[in-house]
């Protein structure tokens, strides 16, 4: 599997674990403070941003600025 | 009144900085509404970040979670975080390079080119200023109740005490206001309660950021945006600190945090009211990023492609640093360790100001309060700005046609069209106020019902003329339509109904979100009109989609 396709799979996973049916009437607080519906989902978002920094460095689309550069200065 | 000094010096500076950047300006309108594509990866995570964490991000996520509790994060923070830089990173890249290749300016001229339609914009741009003036509404409503409650005295024994101003200070019609569950005739307790009247404190907040926008154009904007971004970010945890520890009461931080959050009742911890299939709905409102008249021109703005990576991968975090302590905060000013009284729980966008008024000191919370403006004014600059550059660049250029207008009078134009649109804005928050969440919903789900349409001209060729005027029509048509069956964003948990055999919580219906109606509506449209028409020129497919031409 190349790796672009891993990330891609990584973020529809995420859309997925975003609907937490399973913590819908949980009323725990992690460390004491933090609703776990909010703790979760502040989770999601961590790992949104890893997921995206990943998508960064695997699935970037062509960037053209060089080509657009080398035309400028042609 | 330390607090009303402080907010005049923070708009003092901001004034300041919209000087400094006029000292840059070039005299171009390119540099006054792209800033001559010079924006850097830092400038364009801010810029793009400030413009989309409006009054809806701190006083609408305080309001909701104190109406709705926690279950607010899910439903539009953590899905934002995933798809807001999904579009940055799909559309924002791209549209970046054919902007940047065929010099547009706005999202009209981009379709104008891409659909072979001169007329394009007729539709179109009616449609995108009026999803916008919603916008603008939350910002202009929110910056008034934030300054009026900060500035306005508390309640006892139905009188206020320790107000700013002393009633009779404004005209009675500044002064005197309604409650909207009672009868009773207008009084100063309903009204600005000794603070800087709304209508008042709206007014020189939209004053102060049309002045530093018309000083400074677009990179001005960026300049505050930055600024007002790190000072909301910085601010709105110190607010967070400040309320925790003095709520929870308790000798640490720690402690008090503790102590506020099991305070929290249980049907505002869970998410039990909310239904699932409308939790998952939620997560087509933040698609609406992908049609925003202003993030449009803020993407056209970077200096390079790679600019965008670094707000594709912080936009997520910054999210969360901002939203899950207003979450917390509204969901324990509902626990009995503070009453909320009737007037400020009556208004949701009133309990994140009346907190900061309750639970710091005057010049802790004049600075607080400057906080939650710059997250407001952030949003207001870049869309009063874009609205100008659409106003100059669709309709009075196309109009002008061979008459072509100088730079002089393009950027005369435009800011009298701005002037027109915000003097209608101001107007239509002088009338019975709605949830800033709600309004904000609404106005998301009817720019999140074009999305197929930005999505479809930049990934797929076949999408046709007739496809994309369709697709505009069953949008509006169908955001017209539920938004005026909501009476007006009044309800504000109005869902579509889809009645099914089975359901989760056993009620025979899916409550869907009405975005999800309004995306499947234009979609529909969109695809089934593309494909029984003419498709487009071979010469506009090679334009676009170059790898994909024979």
């Amino acid at each position: 599997m190349k790796p672009a396709h891993g990330v891609w799979a990584f973020i529809l996973f995420l859309m997925i674990a975003h609907q937490d049916i399973w913590f819908w009437d949980d009323t725990t607080l992690v460390f004491g403070f933090l609703p776990v519906a909010l703790a979760y989902h502040a989770c999601i978002s961590l790992a949104a941003g890893f997921a995206w920094y990943l998508a960064t460095r695997f699935c970037w689309p062509t960037d053209p600025a060089p080509s657009a550069q080398r035309r400028e200065n042609a | 009144m330390p607090q009303l000094l402080i907010i005049c010096g923070y708009l003092f500076l901001l004034l300041l900085l919209g000087v400094g950047a006029s000292r840059l300006f070039r005299g171009t309108s390119q540099d006054y509404m792209l800033a001559s594509h010079s924006i850097g990866p830092f400038l364009l995570l801010m810029s793009i970040f400030g413009t989309t964490m409006t009054a809806f991000a701190l006083v609408g996520s305080t309001g909701e979670s104190f109406k709705e509790g926690v279950g607010v994060y899910g439903m539009l923070a953590s899905s934002s975080g995933i798809i807001h830089s999904l579009c940055f990173l799909l559309l924002g890249v791209k549209v970046w390079e054919l902007g940047k290749k065929y010099e547009y300016r706005t999202q009209v001229q981009f379709f104008r080119d891409r659909l072979e339609s001169r007329w394009i914009g007729a539709i179109l741009f009616p449609v995108l200023v009026g999803l916008v003036i919603p916008y603008l509404l939350i910002g202009v409503m929110a910056s008034g109740t934030v300054i009026n409650k900060v500035t306005a005295g508390s309640i006892r024994d139905g009188r206020v005490v320790g107000g700013t101003f002393e009633e009779g200070t404004f005209p009675h019609f500044l002064e005197q206001g309604k409650n909207p569950k009672s009868e009773e005739p207008p009084s100063f307790t309903y009204g600005s309660q000794g603070g800087v009247p709304k209508p008042l404190a709206s007014l020189a907040i939209c004053a102060i950021v049309l002045i530093y926008v018309f000083l400074g154009g677009m990179r001005g904007t960026t300049w505050a945006n930055t600024f007002q971004t790190l000072v909301f970010m910085v601010l709105g945890l110190v607010t967070f600190v400040v309320i925790a520890w003095r709520l929870g009461g308790q000798e640490s931080f720690w402690a008090s945090l503790q102590m506020a959050s099991s305070s929290i009742p249980v049907e505002k911890l869970t998410r039990i009211h909310i239904p699932p299939e409308k939790f998952l709905t939620y997560m087509f409102v933040p698609l609406s990023v992908g049609m925003f008249p202003h993030l449009f021109q803020h993407w056209l703005t970077a200096r390079s492609a790679e600019s965008f990576k670094l707000p594709i991968v912080a936009h997520p975090l910054f999210i969360a640093i901002v939203w899950v302590p207003c979450v917390l905060i509204g969901a324990w000013a509902t626990s009995d360790l503070i009453t909320i009284p009737p007037p400020v729980a009556a208004n949701p966008n009133a309990v994140l100001p009346f907190l900061v008024k309750q639970l710091a000191g005057p010049v802790l919370g004049g600075l607080l309060t400057a906080g939650i403006l710059a997250a407001i004014m952030s949003s207001l600059d870049s869309q009063f700005l874009c609205l100008g550059t659409m106003f100059t660049e669709d309709v009075v250029r196309p109009l002008c046609g061979r008459r072509s207008l100088s730079d002089r009078q393009q950027l005369l134009v435009a800011r009298l069209f701005i002037i027109g649109i915000v003097a209608l804005t101001y107007g239509l928050s002088l009338f019975e106020p709605r949830r800033v969440f709600t309004l904000g919903v609404w106005c998301f789900s009817g720019f999140s019902s074009l999305f197929p349409l930005i999505f479809a001209a930049l990934y797929w060729p076949r999408l046709t003329k007739p496809g994309a005027y369709a697709c505009i029509l069953a949008a509006a048509g169908s955001w017209l339509w539920l938004f005026r069956a909501s009476e007006f964003a009044a309800q504000p948990n109005f869902t579509v109904n889809v009645p099914v055999p089975t359901t989760l919580d056993g009620d025979g219906y899916w409550q869907l979100m009405p975005v999800a109606a309004m995306i499947v509506c234009s979609t529909v449209a969109m695809v089934c009109v593309s494909m029984v028409t003419k498709p487009p020129s071979k010469a506009t497919v090679e334009k676009f989609f170059p790898k994909s031409s024979p």
